[in-house]
């Protein structure tokens, strides 16, 4: 695979990582191509979120290389991955929104520590990020006041505040009734088109995953087992990756 | 992780009761050693990363005011509440034992020395640390598990500088400036208590009770509360930041944070007694 720095955002080598005994990621190597949308499917408990925090440095590895945005994040200081930060955004599972603070203080909340904008231009621009997820209308309510779906909207809302050039999504759909969850796999598509971001989306919805994904990659036993578009993976002949690709079209 | 010491002792001890079996103890034994060492050197390496997020830029002023508005003036009231009902105690308590001994004319002295050296600061960290130990160690911990310190530090936020420092500062700040009202409450209402049972002015109270105040005395309810809520501010955030497994979590993490504080305080009480009357006699 030829690559420049440039062409790839996220370049995995060799990754491993173990919780005790359990071993989660066993050599894993990947890469993401700029604008790539890139869904990780697999079976639960298979380190498919422990990967998004490798790469956002909330876990660190055992062994193996992450770079991001041509650094290699590994070796780097608080200081200097919080720099690397400030170009990811992440999603998390239960959306992870501050809950003492409202919807537009949350998504505030990177601008004003991150960011020199003055007040008036810092509302704006909030306003325009939820309108982007269709929230503008509930500025003012606190997390607690809104459903699943609401909160993962601001909680992408908050993601993209710093115009990140990767962002990470930890299973954006789960939990989501199959309209909201068409919904957000439709914001992720817009996204997409407008923003040009690469993306790493981590989930179970095989179906949400083949619209809005460019590539998909099963991981099995702490590694990568097949990868490709959904047709070709639907028509695999390995065991493991045509049973989970059956199960998850019943 | 509270009670380790007890626990280490009673293990060790019923080992040794049981007498036989000790060798199939000594895991159990081990385990408990290794868990009380392993939560001091968490605590050491906690407090290392406190040190740092605090004394280095960028200072989190907007957060340390709100704080320093939820710990102390949030908790003003109890406190006060706390301070006013010593102060009643106290007087009822100790008229009564120094009429017995021919020693009314002390009762302001006694009152006032009593509240400004010891009841005052120790009831006032009390009253803190289940108060707002309670508090942050739910706090933390419900942001712990729900993901929130994690979206913290992914949107570059060091957690320690923000929630953690503010806090511990906040605490440190404000356990002095409530005990001074719990000692104002204190010393006001043991006036009241007294001035029902026997009348005597206020200003003639406040003379006989603080004439006798030397500098040194002054000394404990400054470096008291300070310490008291340092060790407050230290504990229950560290509780908090380390909480495991859900909504139970939390809940161990309120209570343990409560426990701890309220221990860690009377401990610090002994020590720095001890300590201030070696240095300041």
């Amino acid at each position: 695979m030829s690559a420049n720095g440039s062409e790839y955002p996220i370049k995995l080598g060799n990754l491993q990582k173990a919780f005790g005994h359990q071993r989660v990621l066993n050599g894993l190597s990947l890469r993401v191509r700029r604008g790539e949308t890139v869904a990780v499917l697999g079976r639960s408990g298979g380190g498919k979120s422990v990967l998004l925090k490798l790469i956002i440095g909330l876990q660190t590895p055992d062994a193996g290389s992450i770079q991001v945005a041509d650094q290699e994040i590994t070796d780097l200081r608080e200081g200097q991955l919080n720099e690397i930060r400030k170009k990811i955004g992440f999603l998390f599972q239960q959306a992870a929104l501050y809950d003492s603070l409202s919807v537009e203080d949350n998504v505030a909340f990177p601008l004003s520590r991150h960011t020199k904008i003055s007040t008036g231009e810092r509302n704006k621009r909030v306003r325009e990020l939820l309108a982007e997820v269709g929230m503008d209308r509930d500025v003012r309510k606190m997390p607690s006041e809104l459903s699943g779906g609401m909160q993962k909207r601001v909680g992408l809302a908050r993601a993209l505040a710093l115009d990140p050039e990767i962002l990470l999504f930890d299973e954006p759909t789960a939990g989501l009734d199959p309209i909201t969850a068409a919904e957000i796999g439709d914001l992720i598509i817009e996204l997409k088109r407008k923003r040009k971001m690469s993306a790493i989306v981590v989930t179970h919805d095989v179906q949400g995953a083949r619209a809005y994904s460019d590539r998909m990659v099963l991981l099995h036993e702490g590694n990568i087992v097949a990868e490709g578009r959904f047709e070709e993976l639907q028509d695999s002949r390995d065991e493991f990756v045509a049973q989970f690709f059956r199960y998850s079209s019943r | 992780m509270i009670h380790l010491p007890i626990i280490v002792f009673a293990a060790t001890s019923s080992a040794a009761i049981i007498g036989g079996h000790l060798r199939d103890k000594v895991p159990i034994i081990r385990n408990v050693f290794v868990g009380f060492f392993e939560w001091f050197g968490e605590l050491g390496l906690f407090c290392g990363r406190l040190l740092r997020a605090a004394i280095t830029p960028p200072y989190e002023f907007g957060e340390l005011l709100r704080q320093c508005d939820a710990i102390g003036s949030k908790s003003l009231p109890l406190v006060a509440l706390a301070g006013a009902a010593t102060g009643v105690v106290l007087s009822l308590q100790t008229r009564d034992s120094l009429i017995r001994f021919g020693a009314k004319a002390f009762l302001p002295a006694v009152i006032v020395f009593s509240i400004v050296k010891e009841s005052g600061p120790i009831i006032t960290g009390l009253i803190v640390s289940g108060r707002v130990g309670a508090g942050i160690g739910a706090e933390l911990g419900s942001m712990k598990v729900t993901e929130q310190i994690d979206a913290m530090e992914a949107s570059a936020v060091d957690p320690y500088r923000f929630l953690v420092a503010t806090r511990v500062l906040a605490c440190t700040l404000m356990l002095p400036v409530l005990t001074v009202a719990s000692n104002f409450f204190g010393i006001l209402t043991g006036w009241l208590a007294n001035t029902l049972a026997e009348p005597i002015s206020l200003r003639l109270f406040l003379e006989d009770g603080f004439k006798n105040m030397a500098f040194s005395d002054y000394i404990p309810p400054i470096v008291k509360p300070t310490v008291f809520g340092l060790t407050i501010g230290i504990v229950s955030c560290f509780q908090g930041i380390r909480t495991r497994g859900g909504t139970e979590g939390v809940g161990r993490s309120a209570t343990s944070s409560v426990v701890l504080s309220s221990l860690f305080v009377i401990l610090a009480d002994v020590i720095l007694v001890r300590l201030i009357l070696t240095v300041w006699g």
